[in-house]
């Protein structure tokens, strides 16, 4: 709780010098004068909510990784807040060291690329030739793809579906069905749609054709929304686990989120610990917590770096036709 | 539909003529799109062939056209469904949890975006926005993992602060009542700032001058809050607000699956882990499609009557 204290102060100490500092600086002044004329303590409260709401947000994580690294006499013994205690890497070790994890790791990320790749190949296709006001059928495109957002056959008809095409137990059914999002396709229509029409027509009177087109101007244009939507498909197929818990049975394919699921599941703290053959519980603990920061890290390193893309991305998904 | 209507419109002829030029020019945008309309038609049309299995009596070696109809002129299944006691425990719980969401979950990215919003700093509301967006990425099981290491009876990081300062220890995940808390909580922690960027942009769309104009009448943060930020995003909320109440009847999988429990299972049961328990793993094929064809169906009636509603108050609907 005091560390907690610390912190928020700390915080507060420094948001607040700053916003002093730049109030000399002409261009926040302008903002402030437009935006709000509320006073000083005001503005400290709306600072001491917000960093209320990211130690919420971020005290998860922070103790995770703590317990992952902590030595398990303190982690049973209740010691472990937000700091390690008696620092080591067992648990990571562990987990490096079992080919389980490597495999299950390794193929999810094979996944996770192949599936980006594809659906982003299928979201283009979809979405470039219906932004042609003289494509004929156009309207009914569209129709056949919105009424699929509304009405879903449901779970038992996808998987019936699936066992007439023999994909169950089969690793395409990982990657093949969920391969084109409509709401994606919808972002990525909005984005072209936002491309000057000059652009293209030009082209077409250089004789260009659609191909080329799609190619050389409105893929080179589109690199931020293809970041955006890249995130979201690889975080999609990365995080997902439902489809394998319905349709594969052969543990050899399980992603690394069902891997996870199970472990954190069906296994209780002694059992892993047997099973991994340590005899002190508390690793166990610390294991479990090092599998979940394991399947976590990926994620969280590209997050910040795509970040500033899909703001825009996301946006451009609630504008209307 | 629309180009064979054309195709035999009076000047047949100079159509004909007409449609070999347009596709020697337009070929490539077809071929452009086989590829996804053969994913729509095999990925979501072929599967509503089998949503007939609701009304037969399935059978695993014939196929559905041969499948004999089910009793009472097809609808044994939705009859039968109705009388299930854990499905209508499934649907009072998806009805209840989708509920709770709306009305705790609803107005926080909302809120979140006015404070947001008054924030001058710039790279600090940076950093709480990065933050605040974060668990949005993370997967359910994931966050789950996450839920036994703060709330665990013995040594979760909530229940070691609580018995510190003297508390009992809460029974987070285990008690049928505090799960559900649990699960409002968890949900608005993955969602709120992740929903909060699009008030955020729609907050940015208002004009300036509104506010100039507001502080030269002396209007204070709240006021302006209040009359200017508000209404300013009111068709937004609004949209949101219609795909919210659209959605309340239905269920996503893994967040419920993720988080569920044996010891909580009478409120944590909805309907998509029922159809996967009985279907799925039961084989339970024909009652288990009713009840999501049920759904299915009560869920777009939600969706026109929302959409119907906003137009009615003047407001632009999503469609």
């Amino acid at each position: 709780m005091a560390r907690g204290l610390a912190m928020t102060r700390k915080f507060n100490t420094k948001g607040f010098a700053l916003s002093k500092k730049k109030e000399a600086d002409e261009d926040s002044s302008i903002t402030r004068m437009v935006k709000s004329d509320g006073t000083k303590a005001g503005d400290l409260v709306f600072i001491i909510i917000c960093v209320i709401i990211g130690l919420i947000c971020i005290i998860p994580m922070i103790n995770l990784l703590a317990r992952s690294l902590s030595a398990s006499d303190f982690l049973v013994k209740r010691e472990v807040y937000l700091i390690p205690k008696g620092i080591n890497l067992d648990a990571y070790t562990t987990v490096l060291g079992d080919p389980k994890y490597i495999k299950a790791f390794v193929w999810t990320v094979f996944l996770t690329v192949i599936c980006t790749f594809l659906s982003l190949t299928m979201t283009v296709l979809c979405a470039y030739p219906l932004i042609f006001s003289k494509l004929k059928g156009r309207s009914f495109f569209n129709i056949v793809i919105t009424i699929t957002m509304f009405f879903n056959a449901g779970t038992i008809p996808n998987y019936l579906l699936m066992k007439e095409l023999n994909l169950l137990d089969n690793p395409l059914v990982l990657i093949v069905p969920g391969c084109l999002s409509v709401y994606n396709m919808i972002i990525m229509r909005s984005f072209f749609y936002g491309i000057p029409d000059s652009l293209r027509e030009s082209a077409e009177i250089d004789g260009a054709s659609f191909f080329r087109i799609l190619w050389s101007i409105y893929l080179p244009l589109s690199k931020p929304v293809i970041a955006t939507l890249a995130l979201f498909y690889a975080v999609g197929r990365w995080n997902g686990y439902s489809d394998a818990l319905m349709y594969m049975k052969n543990k050899d394919f399980y992603p690394l989120q069902l891997l996870l699921y199970n472990i954190l599941n069906n296994m209780n703290s002694v059992e892993v610990a047997t099973q991994e053959g340590f005899s002190t519980p508390g690793l166990s603990e610390s294991l479990k917590a090092a599998i979940v920061m394991f399947s976590t890290i990926p994620i969280l390193c590209i997050y910040p770096f795509l970040q500033k893309y899909f703001i825009h991305g996301v946006t451009l998904g609630a504008v209307k036709e | 539909m629309k180009v064979m209507t054309a195709g035999n419109s009076v000047a047949a002829t100079a159509e004909k003529t007409n449609w070999k030029a347009y596709l020697k020019r337009y070929w490539q945008l077809y071929v452009l799109l086989i590829l996804p309309m053969i994913y729509f038609l095999v990925f979501k049309y072929i599967p509503m062939k089998y949503v007939l299995i609701a009304f037969k009596k399935y059978s695993i070696v014939q196929k559905v056209g041969e499948m004999p109809w089910a009793d009472n002129h097809g609808f044994q299944y939705f009859i039968q469904a109705f009388h299930n006691r854990d499905f209508l425990n499934a649907l009072r719980n998806t009805v209840g949890l989708n509920l709770l969401d709306l009305v705790i979950g609803f107005p926080i990215p909302i809120i979140f975006a006015l404070i947001l919003n008054e924030l001058n700093v710039k790279w600090f509301k940076k950093t709480i926005q990065t933050i605040a967006y974060m668990p949005h990425f993370l997967s359910w099981v994931i966050i789950y993992g996450l839920a036994i290491q703060l709330f665990a009876p013995s040594n979760g990081l909530v229940n070691m602060f609580i018995t510190k300062l003297g508390g009992e220890t809460v029974p987070f995940l285990n008690d049928p009542g505090k799960w559900v808390g649990t699960y409002i909580f968890l949900g608005i922690w993955q969602s709120f700032g992740w929903n909060s960027i699009i008030y955020l942009a729609a907050i940015a769309g208002i004009s300036p001058e509104l506010y100039e104009a507001a502080s030269v009448d002396g209007a204070g943060r709240f006021k302006k809050m209040w009359h200017i930020t508000l209404p300013g995003i009111k068709s937004t909320i609004v949209v949101l607000l219609i795909m919210a109440l659209g959605n309340i009847l239905g269920s996503a999988f893994d967040r419920p699956f993720a988080l569920q429990n044996n010891l909580v299972m009478q409120n944590a049961e909805v309907i998509s882990t029922f159809v996967y328990k009985n279907g799925i793993k039961g084989l339970q094929f024909s009652l288990t499609t009713a009840v999501g064809l049920f759904q299915s169906v009560v869920g777009v009636f939600f969706l026109l009557f929302a959409n119907w509603l906003s137009r009615k108050l003047g407001e632009r609907g999503i469609w």
